[in-house]
């Protein structure tokens, strides 16, 4: 039997399927080729470029100042953490570093956006394994953190608030206060997270022993973020590689050690806490002064090669840009963190069952226009 | 012979069940601790954030003034392309030719409120606005000027 010259039904009896580009359970534009025997994974192929819109190439043509706004849409979720990857790539190129004030603000963005990213995929991930009302309490608590950012950046999702050499604008006077009451919110509204989903029995069922990624895999697929961390790889850039001032403040990275569904659900749950923990701490110590540092109307780089990593909610996030001193990059590389963490989908889905299969997109945390950028 | 847990896993999945169920139905119970806007009916209402981003405008005062000069910063500061300025030569009253806006062209078709241009006018003339229903039935709709007829750059600004 043949569809489209490809064979629907392979000559060892594998069951050929498509998944996406428009299934619900793939949020987004991915096309997952499962090839099945029965009900059981035997191999996967991600599809890639439906959302390819070249940001790469796109950024040879702006200015340094102009290259960062377009990063907003690659992982939509972490948009701020973007930002400041490319800022800080450029200021490693002009040998400057951001005033201490914004230094404290992006760190106080950042860790927000993760706390945002983080409760969105929680509410996703309770909804890709059929519970329905996560999604609504995610919902709840990321509209206050949104309503933060567009009081002090003036927008809910692209940002665009980070510039070379420091934040755009200063903070909202109203900043402190919300973000308080946010986190107050919040930190009351996580006992019921746990309630609803983490000790539920169904959860559980599907999710423990379900999609083991091992150490050595995690390792050679070069998968990052919490899902390595789950699987007892330390890999936080914030520890590791700290930027912003990050080895200023205290916070643990969350290891576990199963490297399954769960151990990754638990991971980010705790890395919830300890955004919370970073901010608490810098909330009432921002410190006074400018919040931007001066730069020249055109910026250019000198001749050579700069890389700079960052820790989105989903991984590793490098910039690396080449230099030919004019006043716009000669290239721009991204190192997208789910594009290596959906290399590994397949080995943590094969021997297990198509619902699975959803469960594990679940907890990798699939973004797909940062994959597909 | 019975799985072994089998009445345990039933009661564990029951008592789990009831546990979401609980607080599912505190907030069925207490409406007022929920958040839901009911947009559109709360239009009169709404009133969005000071620094919003919902598109590009250019003030004017009371006499027809705004405060742009033409000189184009704001144009190569655009990443998209979504601005493009006429200019002309004007007159002035000692005789000086002087560089004015013809027509300030905004595609907010083209605009991703990215705020790069606000940052590099030099004279504060443009800001953003809050509207952000801008759902039209014709794309040529979204082609702006943002002069106005008849107005001139205050005087002043340079
Ligand atoms: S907000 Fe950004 S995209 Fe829109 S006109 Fe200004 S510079 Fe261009
Ligand atoms: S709006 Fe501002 S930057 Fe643009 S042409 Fe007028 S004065 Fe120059």
């Amino acid at each position: 039997m043949s569809l489209l010259g490809e064979d629907i039904v392979t000559e060892d009896g594998l069951f050929v399927v498509n998944m996406g580009p428009q299934h619900p359970s793939t949020h987004g534009v991915l096309h997952l080729k499962v090839w099945l025997d029965g009900e059981t994974i035997h191999k996967i192929e991600p599809h890639m470029g439906y959302i390819h819109r070249s940001i790469e190439k796109m950024s040879e043509n702006l200015s340094y100042r102009n290259f960062i706004f377009a990063t907003s849409r690659m992982d939509y979720l972490a948009a701020h953490i973007n930002n400041e990857a490319c800022a800080l790539a450029v200021e490693k190129g002009l040998g400057i570093q951001a005033t201490p004030r914004a230094k404290v603000i992006r760190i106080l963005m950042g860790e927000l956006t993760r706390l945002a990213s983080h409760q969105l995929w929680w509410g996703c991930t309770g909804l890709d394994l059929g519970a329905v009302s996560p999604f609504f309490y995610a919902f709840r608590d990321r509209e206050a953190i949104n309503d933060i950012m567009e009081e002090t950046c003036g927008a809910r999702l692209t940002q665009n608030y980070v510039v070379p050499g420091g934040v755009m604008f200063d903070i909202h006077p109203n900043f402190q206060k919300r973000t308080k009451e946010a986190i107050a919110n919040f930190k009351r509204n996580l006992t019921d997270y746990d309630k609803l989903l983490t000790g539920n029995v169904i959860f559980e069922n599907r999710t423990k022993g379900v999609g083991i990624l091992t150490k050595e895999d995690a390792i050679s697929f070069g998968v990052t973020g919490p899902t390595a961390r789950a699987s007892g790889l330390s890999c936080d850039v914030r520890k590791w590689f700290p930027y912003s001032g990050y080895e200023n403040v205290e916070f643990d990275e969350i290891l576990a050690t199963e490297g399954d569904c769960f151990a990754r659900y638990m991971c980010r749950m705790a890395e919830m806490r300890q955004s919370v923990r970073i901010i608490e701490q810098l909330i009432d110590n921002i410190p006074e002064g400018d919040f931007q540092e001066k730069t020249k109307a055109v910026i250019k780089l000198p001749k050579g090669e700069f890389y700079q990593r960052v820790e989105t909610p989903r991984g590793e996030l490098g910039v690396f840009i080449v230099s030919d001193g004019a006043a716009s990059p000669y290239r721009v590389k991204y190192r997208s963190p789910g594009f290596s963490n959906l290399s590994a989908l397949s080995t943590m889905a094969k021997g297990g069952k198509i619902g699975d299969l959803v469960a594990i997109m679940a907890t990798i945390d699939l973004v797909i226009p940062d994959i597909d950028r | 012979m019975k799985e072994p847990g089998y009445f345990k896993t039933i009661y564990l999945s029951v008592k789990s069940l009831l546990t979401g169920m609980r607080m599912t139905g505190y907030y069925f119970t207490h409406p007022k601790e929920t958040h839901t806007e009911q947009y559109p009916d709360n239009r009169a209402t709404l009133k969005m954030m000071d620094r919003f981003r919902g598109e590009v405008i250019m003030p004017h005062d009371e006499t027809n003034e705004h405060r742009c000069t033409g000189c184009q910063s704001c144009e190569i500061a655009c990443p998209n392309g979504s601005i493009k300025i006429i200019t002309k030569q004007e007159v002035n009253a000692e005789g000086k030719k002087k560089k004015a806006i013809d027509t300030w062209v905004y595609h907010l078709d083209m605009c991703t409120m990215c705020n790069l241009c606000i940052v590099a006018c030099p004279t504060d003339a443009i800001k953003m606005g809050q509207k952000f229903e801008h759902s039209v039935f014709d794309k040529s709709l979204l082609k702006k000027i943002l002069n106005e007829p008849g107005s001139k750059v205050k005087s002043g600004v340079e």
